[in-house]
């Protein structure tokens, strides 16, 4: 088990989940994308840490304690955001949604 | 083979996992493959559960534990880990060979689905889970499964999802044990942070074993793992969700509503017990005290509201909160064995009662009004035969029924309980009432003369009543093993050598005083609903008294004015407070904001603008270009970051 490991399996989720928010056309899909971005930036800390000359002070995990938590404040706004957009719109393809158009 | 699933203990728990997980990626359309592997996958797991069951028979006291390490934190480990004991590998038993039972049976139930594949990746996920809580070895690892077993019950209950009934049962059934989750939680980190470790048996030094560190925060501390067990087991006063859990399919309210998922919470109890027995004289604590008192509340209330149901299942449901109160009460009079015991036989026969409800309820077209069923007793004979053995058993009849045993069990425990004999003749009155419903319902749905809809009824394929007939087999054959005479369960369970044979114990007073309880209750039943019609008999006698049943005692709506009432106010008043106040302030910066803006604009257009206007058409023309990037296409933008940040990624790799 070697660094760059960590880091091709964090650089192909990162890769993933970007490809799920450019393309799919659900918000809650690309809520799903940006969580997997955000797991795979997770992955590098927790892997850098690891290997870093001392890992015995738990400062990765705890930067990625915090990070969790803050997707999981995340993915609630952005879910109650898609329930209102429904509500609004009565749709969440966001191909349908352009009301930011300059 | 012995040896070896001992240590690896986990394998049984993982196999339906994995199984779940694969039938979910082959896809919709591969149903006879899925449903042979998620049958595979439950023998898979009942053959192992017996392979570990048999090496616990030997040594009395046996127990194997297998700990790691998870993670380590600083100079802090977690570990968590695996148990084999009397209890885990009874559970496992149960769970498997019900769960199997229930698996054949909703190839024929489900067979007209079109979500029938995936409707078996949700069934073996909830087996792991369950089993997944009986083996584990850490609070933390029970937590896990324990939430993971709620997920599954929450997919399915909303199994149908294009029902908004069922979603919102579905969603009322999470919420409702998430309260109780959230004590739970507590009560786990209270305990981590008093004795240092979540592991139950580790060599002296687990949670379980070294309890005199917990000291008096030991009450509290099992009270609020007492609140996860009230969410999940269907306790008051957070019953409410079990009922219309109902809307999943039948054979999940057989497999996670009444055989094993609602036993989780009593089987946490008796997990944990020696926390909430720290300290007991005569074994009466605080806590164990609230266990009784919340027990007998429960099964006292849920027996009598199933008393007046029509629906066919919600009558078995409110039968399963009221035994499960009776086995909460069990255990907090210190009758563990006796609850477990309990919890076993009625695991069996509430499957049984559940799924002949199906195969009635299939008969039926999804008719589940017992008012409109009858004389089903010669249409459908062999679901009637087993229905009548399953509820024989539920109303404690004695001798031949595995529940009327273990019930017993549980008075004779209920008895001998120092503080009070009030929760003793409240069960009683509970058993009355049980054998009172149960009679009700047969004679409605079996006897009488067939009403319009149960005309052209037909017996179920063998696939239904085969499954109904081994878990018929196993509630009377079970009760070899549970009379008093020679109870070698109960033995086995506390971890004692087998029983001599002991026949003096037939003939105890509190025994023949809820046999003839039983016998009067039956006969009384037959009575009152002999020629019952579409109004109830005790709804002419008694209305007011019915309806109040009927209505659930009110407690739904009770919860709707207050509690759900409150919530809605106070997300009225953050509302208010937002459009109005905050946005008040928002709007009189703004306002000092105009007034500055309007004094510039004068100075602007009048001095300055003159020069400027040259300019701007550039400008204009430039803006307009660009607008059209500006498509309102989140992705596109998102896209050109994406571009963007790789081109800068690019430039420095090609800089350095």
């Amino acid at each position: 088990m070697t660094l760059s490991i960590f880091l091709i399996v964090s650089a192909a989720l990162f890769c993933i989940g970007l490809l799920a928010a450019l393309s799919r056309r659900h918000a809650i899909f690309i809520l799903i994308g940006i969580e997997m971005m955000l797991a795979a930036a997770n992955i590098n800390f927790i892997a850098f840490w690891r290997f870093a000359p001392q890992p015995a002070q738990p400062i990765g995990v705890m930067i990625v304690i915090f990070s969790i938590a803050i997707a999981a404040a995340e993915a609630a706004v952005g879910l109650a955001m898609v329930i209102a957009v429904y509500r609004h719109f009565r749709t969440t393809n966001v191909d349908q949604l352009d009301q930011l158009k300059g | 083979m012995n040896a070896w699933i001992m240590h690896n203990i986990w394998l049984i728990p993982a196999t339906p996992i994995f199984v779940a997980l694969f039938i979910l990626s082959i896809g919709k359309h591969a149903r006879m493959t899925s449903a042979m592997f998620a049958v595979l996958g439950q023998v898979a797991a009942l053959t192992m559960s017996i392979f570990a069951f048999v090496p616990t028979l030997h040594a009395s006291g046996f127990r194997v534990v297998e700990n790691f390490t998870w993670f380590t934190f600083g100079e802090q480990s977690l570990r968590i880990g695996f148990v084999l004991d009397p209890l885990a590998a009874a559970m496992m038993l149960m769970i498997s060979l019900v769960g199997l039972c229930i698996f054949v049976f909703s190839i024929g139930y489900m067979a007209d689905d079109k979500n029938f594949s995936r409707f078996f990746a949700y069934l073996s996920f909830f087996s792991g889970a369950m089993l997944g809580v009986v083996v584990a070895n850490s609070l933390l690892l029970l937590f896990v499964f324990w939430e993971l077993v709620g997920l599954a019950s929450y997919l399915l209950i909303g199994f149908w999802i294009e029902r908004p009934s069922a979603a919102a049962a579905a969603k009322k059934a999470f919420i409702t044990t998430r309260i109780g989750d959230m004590g739970f939680f507590v009560g786990i980190l209270w305990l981590y942070h008093k004795s240092g470790t979540l592991l139950f048996y580790d060599a002296g030094r687990g949670c379980l074993e070294d309890v005199a560190v917990l000291g008096a925060s030991a009450t509290f501390i099992a009270l609020l793992i007492f609140c996860g067990a009230v969410g999940k087991s269907g306790q008051f006063p957070l019953h409410v969700w079990l009922p219309d859990a109902m809307e999943g399919p039948t054979p999940v309210s057989a497999l996670i509503h009444a055989a094993t998922m609602v036993a989780a919470g009593v089987f946490l109890v008796a997990r944990v017990y020696p926390i909430f027995a720290v300290d007991a004289i005569n074994g009466v604590t605080p806590s164990l005290e609230v266990v009784v008192w919340i027990g007998v509340i429960t099964g006292l209330m849920a027996a009598l509201v199933a008393v007046a149901q029509s629906d066919i299942k919600r009558i078995l449901a409110y039968s399963t909160v009221s035994q499960l109160g009776l086995m909460m009460v069990s255990l907090g009079v210190g009758g563990v064995a006796a609850g477990i015991m309990h919890l076993l036989a009625h695991g069996f026969f509430k499957a049984l009662l559940f799924l002949g409800s199906g195969s009635v309820i299939h008969a039926l077209h999804h008719e589940q009004d017992i008012r409109k069923m009858g004389g089903l007793r010669k249409l459908m004979p062999i679901t009637f035969a087993t229905y009548a053995v399953g509820m024989m058993a539920l109303s404690g009849v004695p001798f031949f029924f595995s529940g009327g045993w273990t019930k017993e069990a549980v008075l004779d425990a209920t008895f001998g309980w120092t503080p009070s004999r009030g929760p003793y003749y409240l069960l009683l009155l509970g058993v009355v009432l049980t054998a009172l419903y149960m009679t009700r319902q047969v004679m409605y749905v079996f006897f009488g003369k067939p009403r319009a809809d149960s005309n052209h009824a037909q017996e179920s394929p063998s696939v239904m009543t085969i499954p109904l007939i081994v878990l018929a087999a196993c509630t009377i054959l079970f009760s070899v093993v549970l009379t008093p005479v020679w109870n070698w369960l109960e033995f086995y369970l506390v971890g004692h050598s087998g029983p001599e044979l002991n026949l003096d114990r037939l003939l105890d007073l509190t025994i023949l005083v809820s046999f003839v309880l039983v016998g009067l209750s039956i006969g009384l039943g037959v009575w009152l609903y002999r020629n019952a019609g579409d109004v109830d008999p005790l709804q002419k006698r008694l209305p007011a008294v019915f309806r109040f049943l009927e209505n659930k005692m009110w407690i739904d709506e009770t919860y709707d004015r207050t509690v759900i009432a409150f919530s809605w106010m106070t997300a009225r008043i953050s509302d208010w407070m937002d459009r109005h106040v905050w946005d008040g302030f928002v709007r009189g910066f703004a306002f000092v904001g105009q007034l500055f803006g309007a004094f510039t604009t004068d100075t602007d257009e009048n001095v300055i603008n003159a020069g400027v206007d040259e300019t701007t058409g550039g400008a204009r023309g430039f803006g307009r270009v660009m607008s059209r990037l500006h498509s309102g296409q989140i992705q596109t933008y998102l896209g050109a970051v994406a571009l963007g940040m790789l081109a800068l990624l690019l430039l420095y790799a090609w800089l350095t």
